[in-house]
Order: structure tokens, then C-alpha cells, then sequence
């Protein structure tokens, strides 16, 4: 992860009076797992749609190595695309699906032989050469697409949404597969999803975007942990969000009433901000012992915790805890600073 | 759902009525002799034999070769022009899908007088001609005149199931193909035509089984001694008055269309793959 091999600058991309990217600068390096995370709409896919070449951007630039593509035609591009509904050509088996961009480049016939195979191997479809591809499971039919892709060997691979259409199962062993797959063939993967705890766990980078805007980048722990604003912490993961806090001075955060020991510092005196607070690093104590009180709202049995909410004088919170309270109770809400996240208001 | 089978009747009523008695004698008349009315027949395979002679054999192939060239020119246009018409917007697609079929709605016959006040030696492409300074030329009676006017009838039937295999090509194929470094012409190629081919079989199938059978544009283009095996039929049925010889020859026609459609459902990929 040293070099960069793809850079965004200012991107932008109007389709007629809407514009879907303002502004996009991103920098992506060689052997990266880098996910755009967004819900639909946000300008992910057309960012993806962007580096493949099937849009051309309204303006900005795209440097692949340092050289302006943005001209440069889909095909003469160094990477290749696993598509959302797998695009593999019906009138072809296995094996000339994934042949064919070698076929293509005119390659000798014994060389796409062993890429072929050796590809098949890799994704773990080795002796389904001749099947029919409008005959696999959904799995299967995404595994051909990424060995089409990468047979190729480009230098960055595009997935769009790729595991969109499997089951939740299928789902999590692609996942790792996936995984795996990177880092066997030590290529940039460029990851479409909306899906936030598929990016968690994938990505070595994570970059959340709304509205055509880039929120945030990060590392999955970063971006979980020190959500920069209101959008992020209210996307990736379940939160309570506190929109009217003030931070007094470094170290000091005020809000419902009580000032509370934080771990944020940066921000202007007595400036507004928000304050995020994760469910699960919410604790229930007695009421005595705490500053916040309110009495359960109700109790959801969710496996392997209870997701509790408790009513507060200013706000509901939301708790998720392994113990159990009865509705009604009342009871006193603790965290400690590091706990409390403070944002830029929005 | 049984009280809708009911419903089906009346169908098939009409169907045994029109279509399937009719055939069957066509089929008894071409293996009989002994006139029109089926009082006093004999089973015989002269009819068939009688096709046998050069003269009939001559109509057959010069029938086939016409067809052929028909539905050459009728494919090399019609491809073209569902091709250029999917480039298009949704509704500007329909609108140009309407201008194709709008000739359909007006009779052959007329269409064809028109093709003879414009092919005819005073007719408007002579007039032009000659205002250009060269000479006049003969259109009228010739196989040029008869393929014009057979190409210009017929194109909306390949046009159509083109178009229709064209527009539901899913455009992310296309992208695939571009991704894995195949140029426009490459991927017309590999992909656009391979997907395109259930529209351009059928295409070829209904302008084939249309130009062998036509008998008024042969005749009207082609003139009273133009002879193909549409108008063989119409002779012998009409002027000569020999219903088994005509009955003959339309089963001969028959078999061969069938073999033709045997043979291109073949090349249709959705249909050959049952195995």
C-alpha cells in the first residue's frame, strides 16, 4: 500500500439537470481492498461506472499511474469489472466466458489454457469448464465473473455490488472468498455496496458517501469509532445520536443537562456539535449512581442481546446489553469518555 | 379452470372448418385424378411426377433463387435499420418501430401499382433520368422490379423480430464485452449479432416462407409471362383448371418451407440446445 495507482481529482458527473458527483477526490493504492459505501443514490456506482469507462466524467480527472484516462475507452483500460447481475454471455460455457478477453488479445492457445484453468482453480470452479452458464446457482455464476475478470490480470478490479443477489449466507462465504482472493493475487479491489457490515469487514479502506460527496474515509475502525459527522454514524452501525450537545472546552462535552468527560478535542469553545453514542457502549446501572435517568421503554429479545430502549427526559435510548430489564424499570444510563464520539455538526 | 376449457371451442370448431379440412384436400387432390369434384377419383402420383418436367422444375428454382436474393437484401436492410432504430431514445423507438409497420396496414396490391407507376418506362425514376441528361432504362418486367417490390413488402417482417432480439439485449453484456478489451466491431461480433440471432432467424424464416408464395408481385412487377411457383399455383388453380396438379405443387412448396424452417431452427441457439 505505497504507491498510488488511481487518483480522483474532483470528479464530477452530471446526468441532465441532476448532478450525481460534486466533487469526488479520492486516492486509491496498489494492492488496497478500498470500499464506496453509500445507500443508493449516493454516486458510488457511478464513481465505479467512472474508473471502468462506461461514463465519462463531466469534469475533473481520473490518473491511472499518473496519466489523465478519462478519454481512454473502456476497452483499452487495465481493469476489469465483476458485474452486479454477473453480465456473463449466454451463448457461452464456462470456460469461453472466461477465455474470452484473452481471446480477445489474441493470446495462443495453450496460454489461455492454462490461465483458464488456473483461474477456474482459484475461484474454486475447477471442472465446470463446459456447464452451462445460464444453468449455475447464483454463487457459481459470480464466481465465473470474477474469474473472467481477473484472467486478465488487470491491475485494479471494479466490483459492483457483486454479492448483492446471493442469500445472506452465500453472502458471508463470498465475503471471505473474496478476501482471500485479494490477497492471493495482490491486486487493488474496488468494492461497491450499500451493505455497511460488508464494508466493515472487508475493506481496508472505507469511504462513505451521500449525495454525490465523499463523508468520510477511513479505516473500518476508524470510521466505526470516530464517525466524522451525523451521516456516517447514523449509516454504519445502529447509534444514538445526540444533535444538541456543546462542547464546553478540550475534554468536556455538555449535554442533557450534565457535562461529561470526553476524549475530543479541536473544536471551538462552546461550539454546537453532535455526539454519538453506540448502543452497545451504553451500560444500565442503578439509578443512583448516574447522572442520565429514564425508565425502560421496551425490551426486544435480538439473540445474542436485548435491545433495549430507555426513555429519558430529553431523548429515547437506544442499549444493546446480554442483561435483561423488565419494562418500567427505572434506571440510570453510564459511559465513559471514550465512549462519547464528538462530531462537526452537519 | 375447467369452465374455460369450454372457451376453446368455438376455436377449434373454426380451425377443423377453415383450416384443417381444407388441407386434407389439398392433400386428397394431389394424389388423385379425375377432376374437381371428387365424384369419380383415382388415387395417382402423376401429379408429382408432372413437376418433374424442366419447364415446372425451371419455375421452381428460378422461384428459390428470388427468394433467396429477397431475403438477402431483405436481411442486409433490415438489420441495418433495427440496429440504428435501438440507438435511439424509448419513444423515438416506438414512433420509428410505427413508421416501419404503417405500409402494412395498406393493401399489397396497392402498394405494388405504386412500385409499377414508379419503375414504368414514363414512370418517375425514368423521368429523372431523363432530366438528368441520361438514357431512360427498363425496370418494369424484370427480376429487378420483382425483387424491389418483393424486398420493399417484406422488410417490416424481418425488421420486427430484429428489432425485438435487438432491444432486449441486456446493455451490461455490451459493457462486459468492452471491459474484456473487445472494440465496437469486436463486440458486434462476439456478442450484439450472437444474441441478435432468434430475431434474425425468425426474420428469415417469414420473409422466405413469404417471397416463395407471393404470387400478385410477381405478377404485376414481373408481368403475364413471369412465371414463379406462387403464380404456377394461381394458374392452375384459376385459368387451367387442374385443382390436382395445383394441389401438387402447394404440397411440394409446403415440404419445402418446412425443410427450410427445420434447417434455420437449427442456427437459433435457444432452440437447438435441447440437448
Amino acid at each position: 500500500m505505497h504507491n498510488k495507482i488511481i487518483e480522483l481529482k474532483h470528479l464530477t458527473k452530471n446526468f441532465g439537470e441532476q448532478q450525481v458527483l460534486k466533487g469526488i477526490d479520492l486516492n486509491i493504492y496498489e494492492n488496497e481492498f478500498l470500499t464506496l459505501l453509500g445507500p443508493s443514490g449516493c454516486g458510488k456506482t457511478t464513481t465505479l461506472r467512472i474508473i471502468a469507462g462506461f461514463e465519462e466524467p463531466s469534469g475533473g480527472e481520473v490518473l491511472f499511474n499518473g496519466v489523465d484516462i478519462s478519454k481512454v475507452p473502456a476497452y483499452k483500460r487495465e481493469v476489469n469489472t465483476v458485474f452486479q447481475k454477473y453480465a456473463l454471455f449466454p451463448f457461452l460455457n464456462v470456460y469461453d466466458n472466461v477465455a474470452f478477453g484473452l481471446k480477445i488479445k489474441k493470446k495462443s492457445k495453450s496460454f489461455i489454457d492454462e490461465k483458464v484453468k488456473k483461474t477456474l482453480k482459484l475461484v474454486g470452479l475447477e471442472g465446470f469448464d463446459k456447464r452451462n452458464v445460464t444453468l449455475l446457482s447464483g454463487g457459481q455464476q459470480q464466481r465465473v465473473a470474477i474469474a473472467r475478470a481477473l484472467v486478465n490480470e488487470p491491475k485494479v478490479l471494479l466490483l459492483d455490488e457483486p454479492l448483492g443477489a446471493l442469500d445472506a449466507k452465500l453472502r458471508k462465504e463470498m465475503q471471505s472468498e473474496l478476501k482471500k482472493i485479494q490477497k492471493e493475487v495482490g491486486i487493488t479491489f474496488i468494492f461497491v455496496t450499500h451493505d455497511q457490515e460488508e464494508a466493515l469487514s472487508m475493506s481496508d479502506t472505507v469511504v462513505v458517501m451521500n449525495e454525490g460527496i465523499i463523508q468520510q474515509i477511513g479505516s473500518p475502525v476508524d470510521i466505526y469509532n470516530e464517525p466524522e459527522n451525523r451521516f456516517v454514524a447514523g449509516f454504519i452501525g445502529e447509534s444514538n445520536i445526540i444533535p444538541d450537545a456543546v462542547m464546553k472546552r478540550d475534554l468536556l462535552v455538555s449535554f442533557d443537562g450534565f457535562d461529561f468527560d470526553c476524549v475530543d478535542k479541536g473544536f471551538k469553545e462552546n461550539e454546537e456539535v453532535e455526539v454519538v453514542l453506540r448502543p452497545e457502549d451504553i451500560d444500565i446501572v442503578d439509578v443512583e449512581n448516574s447522572k442520565i435517568k429514564g425508565k425502560v421503554k421496551s425490551i426486544i429479545f435480538k439473540g445474542v442481546h436485548y435491545e433495549i430502549v430507555v426513555e429519558t427526559q430529553y431523548r429515547d435510548y437506544l442499549i444493546h446489553t446480554t442483561d435483561y430489564f423488565e419494562t418500567g424499570l427505572h434506571v440510570g444510563l453510564s459511559f465513559g469518555p471514550e465512549d462519547i464520539h464528538v462530531m462537526y455538526k452537519m | 379452470m375447467k369452465h374455460y376449457v369450454k372457451l376453446v371451442r368455438p376455436y377449434l370448431i373454426w380451425s377443423v372448418l377453415m383450416i384443417v379440412i381444407p388441407l386434407i384436400l389439398i392433400v386428397i387432390y394431389s394424389v388423385t385424378t379425375g377432376g374437381n369434384t371428387l365424384v369419380n377419383i383415382q388415387f395417382t402420383l402423376s401429379n408429382f411426377k408432372k413437376f418433374a418436367e424442366p419447364i415446372y422444375l425451371q419455375v421452381f428454382m428460378k422461384s428459390l433463387q428470388i427468394g433467396v436474393i429477397t431475403v438477402l437484401f431483405c436481411f442486409l436492410f433490415g438489420y441495418i435499420l433495427a440496429y440504428k432504430i435501438c440507438k435511439f431514445s424509448e419513444r423515438a423507438q416506438s414512433f420509428m418501430i410505427l413508421l416501419v409497420t404503417i405500409p402494412m396496414w395498406i393493401n399489397t396490391l396497392l402498394r405494388t401499382y405504386a412500385w409499377m407507376s414508379i419503375l414504368s418506362d414514363n414512370g418517375i425514376v425514368n423521368t429523372i433520368l431523363t432530366k438528368l441528361g441520361l438514357d431512360p432504362m427498363t425496370f418494369m418486367y424484370t427480376d429487378f422490379a420483382v425483387i424491389v417490390g418483393m424486398v420493399s413488402d417484406f422488410l417490416p417482417f424481418m425488421v420486427i423480430p430484429i428489432y425485438t432480439s435487438l432491444s432486449k439485449i441486456d446493455h451490461s453484456l455490451i459493457e462486459a464485452a468492452h471491459d474484456l478489451g473487445a472494440n465496437n466491431v469486436q463486440t458486434f461480433f462476439k456478442v450484439t449479432f450472437k444474441l441478435s440471432l432468434p430475431g434474425v432467424v425468425n426474420g428469415i424464416m417469414m420473409t422466405f416462407l413469404l417471397s416463395v408464395s407471393t404470387f400478385v408481385i410477381p405478377k404485376l412487377l414481373g408481368g403475364g409471362q413471369y412465371m414463379l411457383i406462387g403464380n404456377l399455383i394461381e394458374t392452375q388453380f384459376i385459368s387451367v383448371g387442374n385443382w390436382n396438379f395445383g394441389s401438387a405443387i402447394s404440397m411440394i412448396l409446403a415440404v419445402v418451407i418446412l425443410i427450410a424452417i427445420t434447417i434455420m431452427r437449427r442456427m437459433d441457439p435457444d432452440d437447438a440446445e435441447e440437448d
